[in-house]
């Protein structure tokens, strides 16, 4: 397990994607503002560079994408295969619990987003956009297409963008209500006018067979937000942002039992006890830490004994068995019963599965049965068994990272809760099944 | 009934901005919403119409998504974010508060049609935790009695148009992050106030 080895100054840290809002809070929105504080520079110089450049140039910043699955961005550039009659899709179907940084992104800064993408594009050769904002955002959805119609009207994006001979068209898509559509290739088919239903990988890799069977390129809100300032800033300033291995800044969003929780732009390499106690504010008065989601409620849990000082990046956070995942923080306090804080994210999973894989369909549905009735005093020694084993039929063998026995990673997702309060909190448990329900009610 | 001839227009503008006709089909989903207030068999015929795919294929996307609502909604929706955040922060007694002080169970909507009122999973506003939207327009930090006033308010004041700013005002506490910028706009009908074409009038 890596340990930090020093703490990194909160005081001085860079601001990167949301210096705009923070320090014009009052029109960060507006395109007067945005160029007034060097937006589309960056777009404009994009346009006088090789595709290679560019894609080289995000390569060797080291970001990775920050939806959740951590992938090189640059690297997934370049395995954009010919033909490249291709698309960009931008997912801003921010849906796991816990997450609401692209939110803010998307209505304090959307212009930023729109700059990424002519970025994206050029890089990639893309004449067609979308972004896919998931329904229940139509405030950040109306901002996002109040830029995207600044941008047409400037000449930012449509025929001839900038005045150069390059096309762009824009287009934003609002989805419907289903966590699902934030898979890549669910969100695909979702915008094909399918059921947001995940496609098998392979074949269905958006980079060779996406959009369309097009190649596409799918990336996160707060990806593409950063590449305005990786070109501004060059690969290696980006890169020394942030940790060695996990460059530039990361939104953290923050909830739960603290007491300023929120959206935090910070480097990697903290160690939880300063994101939780100084960034955070630490725990609610009367109250100490009994266990936090390090990153979205697909993560497997973690506890004050073993991870508090642990460093926070990608690979240390990897070793340990859990994720950063969307960046979504949510600290429990000792008033929190474990078994109902994990129905409550199975229950998540079980609605929100596309019923596609049996194993997930009816799997996160008995889980969530169970832990209800270990919480409502019904509960059974084998429980516990129970649990584990529908969860081995899920995710086998209960690895990290999961061996799926389904299409996508919904529903190994809803496996992280019963691996960690099993593996934390056993006596928790058995304590609701041998006392007639939770002690703590 | 037929749509009218401007609503047709728009469902064709809206299909012209995608490669592919069938990729309008969400778009024109929340458009068949706002012309019969709920979607009915009769507006997902006209969506399949339009975009060149039978009615069934239709229905199969309307039913996988929560917010195409296949039966009548009332004037505002107050849909109560229950997820681990929200639940955390006491998510369940503010959607009690709401069942109890507008008379309308959970998933239900009250006889007058006024009121409907839905769990709903994460909603993204988990930084100022409970929350809800009225009509898809967030409200971050309610406390039960706010919950209680912001129920009175709407069967008293009965608003034009659900705005985000009122509501947080008069109803919200702690917020996600700093709003920031007001909007004037807000929600006339409890479907997601957002014009895909734009500022291309209604």
């Amino acid at each position: 397990m890596t340990v930090a080895a020093a703490g990194i100054g909160l005081a001085a840290r860079p601001l990167v994607v949301t210096r705009r809002m923070t320090e014009h809070p009052a029109d960060s929105h507006t395109v007067a503002r945005y160029e007034a504080t060097g937006g589309y520079l960056q777009a404009r110089r994009a346009l006088a560079m090789t595709r290679t450049d560019l894609v080289e140039l995000v390569k060797a910043s080291g970001l990775l994408g920050r939806g959740g699955a951590a992938f090189s961005a640059g690297m997934k550039w370049s395995f954009l295969a010919p033909p490249r009659p291709s698309y960009l899709v931008v997912n801003a179907d921010e849906s796991e619990p816990g997450t609401f940084k692209d939110r803010q992104l998307l209505e304090r800064d959307p212009h930023q987003v729109v700059e990424g993408m002519i970025i994206t594009a050029l890089a990639n050769e893309v004449h067609e956009a979308f972004v896919y904002v998931r329904g229940e955002y139509p405030k950040p959805a109306r901002r996002l297409q109040q830029a995207v119609e600044e941008a047409y009207s400037h000449g930012y994006l449509g025929k001839g963008i900038f005045g150069s001979a390059f096309d762009l068209d824009v287009v934003v898509h609002l989805g419907a209500g289903a966590y699902i559509c934030g898979e890549e290739t669910a969100l695909i088919n979702s915008l094909e006018g399918l059921r947001g239903e995940p496609r098998l990988k392979p074949p269905y890799f958006p980079a060779a067979k996406g959009l369309y069977m097009q190649p596409t390129i799918v990336n996160n809100v707060e990806t593409i937000a950063n590449l305005p300032h990786i070109l501004e800033m060059g690969a290696e300033a980006y890169k020394a942002l942030g940790h060695p291995a996990d460059t530039g800044t990361f939104m953290f969003s923050i909830s739960g039992h603290v007491k300023t929780p929120g959206n935090y732009e910070l480097p990697h390499g903290l160690t939880w006890r300063q994101l939780i106690y100084d960034v955070a504010g630490g725990i609610r008065a009367g109250h100490t830490l009994k266990t936090w989601i390090p990153g979205g409620a697909s993560a497997p849990w973690f506890v004050p004994a073993d991870h508090l000082d642990l460093e926070i990046t990608k690979d240390a956070t990897g070793e340990a068995l859990s994720m950063l995942g969307s960046g979504a923080v949510v600290v429990m306090d000792d008033s929190t019963c474990v078994v109902e804080a994990a129905q409550r994210l199975v229950r998540f999973f079980s609605h929100e599965s596309c019923g596609q894989c049996t194993p997930c369909r009816e799997g996160t549905t008995w889980l969530e049965m169970v832990l209800g009735r270990i919480e409502n005093g019904a509960g059974r020694d084998v429980d516990i068994d129970v649990l584990l084993d529908v969860s081995d039929n899920i995710s086998v063998g209960l690895k990290w990272p999961p061996v799926m026995t389904t299409i996508c990673p919904l529903g190994p997702s809803a496996v992280s809760p019963i691996i960690s309060i099993t593996k934390y909190f056993k006596d928790e448990i058995l304590a609701h099944i041998h006392g007639g329900g939770c002690p703590l009610k | 009934m037929r749509w009218s001839a401007q609503t047709l227009a728009r469902a064709h503008d809206i299909i012209a901005t995608y490669p592919q006709k069938r990729s309008a089909v969400m778009p024109l989903l929340y458009l068949a919403m706002v012309e019969d207030s709920y979607l009915t068999e009769e507006g997902m015929r006209q969506v399949a119409e339009l975009v060149g795919i039978t009615p069934a294929q239709v229905q199969a996307v309307a039913s996988f998504y929560t917010m195409y609502k296949r039966e009548p909604v009332g004037r505002y929706l107050i849909s109560v974010c229950t997820s681990i955040s929200c639940f955390l922060l006491g998510s369940d007694e503010l959607l009690a508060v709401m069942e109890e002080e507008t008379g309308v169970p959970d998933g239900e909507t009250a006889a007058d049609g006024l009121i409907s009122v839905e769990h709903v999973e994460c909603i993204g506003a988990c930084g100022g935790a409970p929350a809800l939207q009225v009509n898809y327009e967030f409200v971050e930090g309610v406390t039960p009695d706010k919950a209680r006033s912001l129920c009175r308010w709407l069967a008293e004041a009965r608003p034009e148009t659900i705005k985000s700013d009122e509501l947080q005002a008069l109803f919200g506490g702690s917020v996600s992050f700093d709003w920031a910028i007001k909007e004037a706009g807000g929600a006339a009908r409890p479907i997601p106030a957002f014009q895909p074409l734009g500022t291309v009038a209604e």
